[in-house]
């Protein structure tokens, strides 16, 4: 019990360090109600493909896809909208195709979904190697059906989805926790979630107690597609318009977050709550440093620094503390 | 000869023949020499990051951040370049952007034993740490404009020939390089107690130690190799293209753990040979080339490229799948004749 909260406790302890560090650095200002909301604003399209990374991490494989699943649905959600509002901007605010155009972005995470399930339950494809081609086909579907060019253009209630607030709090903060809620609930609360768990750390016990592994499995990447789905209705809404290569930096980064969020990459093992941590530090990090007018990347530098950082002192923890105990 | 179906190498060099054979027959200028060297001429820089991934993938580990490191080299080589280029020889370039491979894969290798961490967490963050250190530093910009005896380096050819309208074309040094670590590779693979060793700690890290194998080594060894290879590579790009920009590699590693793969290497360590990651790195390469000489768009490249690595690892998987079956039948049908004796 209490080596599985140390963990969360050390990234709580790594939180406040660097909330501390940051209004040390920028002043008071960091805490801000308008630094609070801009924050907000940029942290749910990292949050929700993070989750989508989660998930098949659970389960000991990986996504590499979630990128390439996002910017199609985007592609044919913006396709969608554009095509079927008459040139308007004023007249309506096309809640109805947003909604069309919703439905149909989700089904197209949920499909991509089935299909990288299908190689990974059905032909037993290793997760990295399956998703790795689905990854670079994606792609490249996307980049044959836009030829490359931006589609923009959305309709008002499309961009209210990812620029409006609702009582205070921005819409993207809102979708993302009940995104996150939902996942919670998956994991903690129902059959799926428990077998999710079970595979990740021994798919053949799992198996031998009665699991269908092959429909976990599968179940476990159609969610990860739909939750890419999501996450491109943030995405496309917020930069008002669709590409084939928007976010590619963005892959590696979910890793790292979810990793940071103790999710380990062996599978079986991870908390919804400790990736919300991980996706807060890593985004004062990011708005932190921006406020101080320091490069990008070294924000990414940072974020990889911490990464380490953290697992340095998780196996310290875990090995060198209890050894000496036990000795 | 029975051998030969099971191989998954025998099976990607049937789809090049026939992929070959294809793009041949609708466009002749693809089976020619010239074609040929410069093929092999622009495979070099893929292929050379290659050996270093099938080391690291045979030992059961992957590696993310090599494109980050030929940066780092790659940049520093062309800061020396224009700064003292003239009291520079070819030998000290390719030292120093080794050197600097070396070390930065061996900060992987040290991490990674000492740690504990998996080694795609760990290459993961590493990679945002060089590039985005490098890229503060340099502020992104593009350097080019190398002294002359660098740009005539990347000219010679071992052996030339001229076409028809008097075009020299042959064998390019930066190929000759290529071939030569291949056949280095295959040596240590085969024949050397550090290449079995490397394919023990990948099909079994536990028997490794127990046989005796010095797992802090062999680490080192690999992702040491693989930096090597990445700061080698670092000067083929300069050589090829004699610019450097921070942001050119950065992005395509999964293209060469793609090629890697798809000549048979496993990601769970133990297997990949030398021969497989010469016709991974081939396919891709000629599905490229051959793609531009049909006229094909170059929206699609990614699609074809997809679907091979699908297809090719799918039907890999689905033998495996078969074979184990298989296998799992015939033991338990003999264990159960032996309970019955």
């Amino acid at each position: 019990m209490l080596r599985k909260n140390s963990y969360f406790s050390i990234l709580l302890l790594a939180m406040v360090v660097v909330m501390v560090l940051m209004v040390l650095m920028n002043g008071i200002d960091f805490l801000s109600l308008r630094n609070l909301k801009s924050m907000s604003f940029q942290l749910p399209e990292l949050g929700i493909l993070t989750l989508a990374m989660m998930i098949a991490m659970l389960t000991s494989g990986i996504n590499l896809s979630i990128i390439a699943t996002s910017n199609l649905s985007g592609i044919v959600m913006a396709f969608i909208l554009t095509g079927l509002v008459p040139d308007s901007g004023v007249a309506g605010s096309g809640i109805w195709i947003t909604l069309l155009a919703v439905l149909a972005g989700l089904a197209v995470g949920a499909i991509v979904g089935m299909v990288n399930g299908y190689l990974i339950a059905v032909v037993e494809i290793s997760p990295i190697l399956a998703t790795l081609g689905t990854m670079i086909m994606l792609s490249g579907i996307s980049v044959v059906i836009t030829e490359g060019y931006v589609i923009s253009g959305f309709p008002q209630a499309m961009l209210a989805i990812g620029n409006k607030a609702f009582l205070g709090i921005p819409n993207p903060m809102i979708i993302f926790l009940i995104c996150a809620g939902i996942l919670a609930v998956i994991l903690n609360r129902t059959p799926l979630g428990t077998s999710i768990y079970m595979i990740g750390s021994n798919p053949t016990a799992c198996f031998y107690s009665g699991v269908n592994n092959r429909q976990v499995l599968f179940r476990t990447y159609i969610l990860s597609g739909i939750y890419s789905g999501i996450a491109a209705v943030i995405m496309i809404s917020r930069f008002n318009s669709a590409k084939a290569d928007y976010g590619e930096s963005y892959l590696l980064q979910t890793v790292l977050a979810a990793v940071l969020g103790g999710i380990s990459a062996a599978g079986g093992f991870g908390k919804v709550s400790g990736l919300i941590l991980s996706l807060i530090i890593m985004q004062m990090i990011s708005s932190g440093l921006n406020l101080l007018g320091v490069s990008n990347f070294l924000t990414i530098a940072l974020w990889g620094i911490i990464l380490i950082l953290v697992m340095v002192v998780k196996y310290l923890l875990e090995n060198g503390f209890l050894k000496r105990r036990a000795a | 000869m029975k051998n030969l179906l099971y191989r998954h190498e025998t099976y990607v060099f049937l789809a090049i023949i026939i992929f070959v054979t294809v793009v041949s027959i609708i466009n002749p200028a693809f089976f020619t020499l010239e074609n040929f060297f410069d093929l092999l001429k622009s495979a070099s820089l893929m292929g050379t990051f290659a050996i270093g991934m099938l080391f690291v993938l045979i030992s059961g580990g992957i590696d993310i951040s090599f494109t980050a490191i030929a940066t780092v080299s790659g940049y520093t080589i062309a800061v020396l370049l224009l700064r003292i280029g003239d009291s520079l020889n070819i030998f000290l370039v390719f030292l120093i952007a080794a050197l600097i491979g070396i070390a930065l894969g061996m900060i992987n290798a040290l991490i990674i034993h000492n740690f504990k961490i998996p080694s795609i967490i760990t290459t993961i963050a590493t990679q945002n740490i060089f590039y985005g250190i490098l890229t503060v530093i340099t502020t992104g910009t593009w350097l080019y404009g190398f002294p002359k005896w660098f740009g005539d380096f990347a000219t010679i050819r071992a052996f030339t020939f001229y076409t028809s309208e008097g075009v020299p074309y042959g064998l390019s040094i930066v190929s000759v390089i290529w071939i030569a670590l291949i056949l280095i590779s295959w040596f240590i693979l085969k024949y050397t107690v550090l290449g079995r060793g490397i394919y023990a700690m990948g099909g079994n890290t536990l028997s490794a130690q127990r046989a005796g194998f010095n797992l802090f080594g062999l680490t080192l060894f690999v992702y040491s190799w693989m930096g090597l290879m990445a700061g080698i590579g670092s000067v083929i790009q300069a050589l090829l293209v004699q610019t450097v920009a921070p942001n050119s590699l950065v992005g395509k590693e999964m293209d060469v753990i793609a090629a890697v793969v798809l000549g048979g290497a496993s990601m769970a360590g133990g297997s990949g040979s030398v021969l497989g990651m010469i016709l991974g790195v081939t396919m891709i390469s000629i599905l490229g080339n051959g793609m531009t000489i049909m006229r094909v768009p170059a929206i699609w490249y990614n699609v074809v490229i997809g679907l091979v690595i699908i297809v090719s690892v799918g039907a890999s998987a689905y033998r495996r799948k078969i074979f184990t079956r298989r296998k799992v039948i015939t033991e338990t049908t003999s264990a159960g004749g032996q309970s019955a004796a």
